[in-house]
């Protein structure tokens, strides 16, 4: 066992003395997470709005009112009838019609409900979803004791309730994104450290040297995997910081909780990189097979496009995409406050996985080729 | 068997796809022996080196090295012995000490054993100015002797040195068969592969290969003999010839 101590303190030996690698590991990630938190946002505003107001009643008027009084919305068009309003919309013209149908406001106060109609353009499927909560909300808002059943016809965009907007009210979509993309980070880079690490070895000759030692393997990828386990939680740690600081990003549920995942989240990304450092040759092939997984892995987290909007068999790989369930858990902790029972299922999936990648690992380091 | 012999070899063969490195070559090596494993280039050197230690695995054959199976007994092997391979394979990034310090701890030798080597080897290579320079920052010849010293740093019964002496100057080639002389004294069996035909004549015994077999196998002064040349270099253009 001391043997891996040895391994790890020549590690952070090696880690620490390259002047060149430091600011790579800690600095440019962090920068990252400043940039694109404020740079990826679902935020839309002026969307282009245009109604066909068919009741011409205070009412209806009301809530054309409301979503004048909208940041998000420019109302820019009152259309006569709906055809025009269509072909408005087909024309890019406008990406929301609303139409209030005659007998809005009779309806609403002789039966307490009352029914509109919403197109949305859904080319941008992302942006649609958005601001079809944007409409429900203002709706919501404008008819809080009166239940407006907002009636979506077919061939528009699908009313989707995005669970996000529940537990972030104000719709600060940096509080949405930061979570998501420390996590983008902190893969990244234990993934392609620790991808990169034992193939450079291979390259300089020095894992020849130690595969002629009678150290043990499960030793070996123990003192490998340590190092870069605790730079990721290191990460993890001034992340949290500064979302704190920066970004004021809640921390609703258990830090303990978050660390907790984390830690065996780790094990996940470092068994892959060792993995793949055992299949490669030079460091091109591992940073070229790291990034591969990690282009997917990141399209397919949930974090820029929704999953529930996927295809169905995209849906299931996605089961198998760990940076995914960190999304997931690292967002429902520190929005939603979840505590352990509510992660007990991804977390049980997350510690399978890494059981399994790093008895792959081990495996598949070849002390005699 | 055991008792003489720090290396028996029958047969032992390596294909790479259709390509014979190392054709059923059989020897022995005796235990406190010099042994001079020479070739050209391409020979096969490396390769049936490789799997005397372990890390490669034979396509066919038999070999035992200190007493045990290389098939199935590598990592036994692997405590045995020290290797210094031909290219330079400690760390540039790290100083002498840590290097030493860091291939002590992975043979699990005590922390209080890892400093007195470390103050030990240190001294007899007097590099106690650079102790605390990165490896990457000195010359080969410091490197090389450095590398061999850590290969005997367990004090390993046999040592295997994959041309220990390529590429250092005169000078440093004299030191390093010194040392090599002085580990041989103190009961360690070396096995030592080498092209500089001028070499041989240092060993107890040489074997000399030529495309993966092993032409001829004696003492320097028997294949002088046998081979009617004044050097070792004569003999092995004789077989090289062929
Ligand atoms: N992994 C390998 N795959 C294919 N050919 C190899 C491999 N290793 C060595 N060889 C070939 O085997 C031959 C012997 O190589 P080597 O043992 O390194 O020779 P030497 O050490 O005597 O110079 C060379 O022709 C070399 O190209
Ligand atoms: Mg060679």
């Amino acid at each position: 066992m001391r043997v891996i101590f040895y391994i790890i303190s020549k590690e952070f030996r090696q880690i620490f003395r390259n002047k060149g690698m430091l600011p790579i590991i800690f600095v440019l990630p962090l920068l990252q997470l400043v940039i694109l938190s404020n740079a990826a946002t679902y935020e839309i505003k002026n969307i282009a709005f245009g109604y066909v107001d068919h009741d011409r009643t205070t009412a209806s008027r009301g809530l054309v009112e409301r979503f004048s009084a909208s940041p998000y919305f420019e109302v820019l068009f009152a259309f006569p009838n709906a055809a025009q309003g269509n072909t408005a919309m087909l024309q890019g013209e406008v990406d929301v019609l609303l139409e209030i149908p005659d007998g809005f406001e009779k309806e609403l106060t002789m039966r307490r409900q009352g029914s509109l109609g919403v197109g949305i353009n859904a080319i941008d499927g992302a942006a649609a979803g958005v601001e079809s909560v944007y409409i429900n909300q203002i709706v919501q808002a404008y008819n809080k004791d009166l239940a407006v059943e907002v009636r979506v016809p077919p061939g528009t965009a699908r009313i989707e309730n995005i669970p996000l907007f529940w537990y972030n009210q104000t719709l600060n979509y940096k509080t949405f994104m930061v979570p998501g993309i420390l996590v983008l980070l902190v893969t990244m880079i234990t993934l392609f450290l620790s991808g990169m690490n034992i193939v450079r070895e291979k390259e300089i000759g020095t894992l020849e040297q130690i595969n002629v030692t009678p150290i043990r393997k499960i030793h070996f990828i123990i003192g490998k995997l340590l190092p870069f386990w605790i730079i990721g939680m290191g990460l993890l740690t001034i992340g949290l910081i500064l979302a704190r600081l920066i970004f004021n990003v809640p921390m609703l549920g258990s830090l303990l909780l978050l660390y907790g995942y984390t830690s065996i989240y780790l094990l996940v990304i470092l068994g892959m990189g060792l993995f793949i450092s055992n299949f490669t040759d030079t460091q091109q092939q591992a940073m070229f097979i790291a990034w591969f997984f990690v282009v997917i892995f990141i399209l397919m987290s949930g974090l820029f496009t929704p999953i529930e909007s996927m295809p169905e068999w995209a849906r299931v790989l996605t089961e198998l995409n760990p940076v995914k369930y960190f999304v997931e858990i690292m967002r429902m902790v520190m929005l939603k406050g979840s505590d352990f029972s509510d992660v007990l299922l991804p977390m049980l999936k997350t510690f399978l996985y890494a059981v399994l990648m790093n008895v792959m690992a081990v495996w598949s380091y070849r002390k005699t080729t | 068997m055991k008792n003489e012999n720090a290396i028996t070899v029958s047969e032992l063969t390596k294909t790479f796809g259709t390509f014979t490195a190392v054709n059923a070559i059989s020897f022995e090596v005796k235990k406190g022996e010099i042994f001079g494993f020479l070739g050209a280039n391409g020979a096969g050197k490396t390769t049936a080196m490789k799997m005397l230690i372990g890390i490669l695995k034979p396509s066919s054959g038999q070999a035992t090295v200190a007493g045990f199976d290389v098939h199935t007994e590598s990592e036994a092997i692997k405590r045995n012995i020290g290797y210094m391979s031909q290219k330079f394979a400690l760390y540039d990034d790290l100083t002498v000490r840590e290097n030493i310090t860091f291939f002590g701890g992975i043979y699990g030798l005590s922390r209080k054993r890892i400093q007195e080597k470390s103050k030990q080897l240190i001294e007899d290579l007097g590099l106690g100015a650079v102790g605390k320079s990165l490896v990457g920052s000195l010359p080969l010849g410091w490197k090389q002797k450095l590398a061999f010293s850590v290969a005997m740093l367990h004090d390993p019964q046999i040592v295997f040195l994959d041309e220990p002496t390529g590429g250092v100057d005169p000078i440093t080639r004299r030191q390093f068969w010194e040392m090599i002389y002085k580990a041989a004294h103190a009961g360690t069996t070396l096995f030592v592969t080498t092209h500089y035909m001028d070499e041989a004549e240092y060993c107890n015994r040489v074997s000399i290969m030529v495309n993966g077999k092993i032409e001829a196998l004696d003492t320097p002064k028997n294949l002088k003999q046998h081979f009617e040349a004044a050097t070792m270099n004569d003999v092995f253009l004789k077989l090289a010839r062929g």
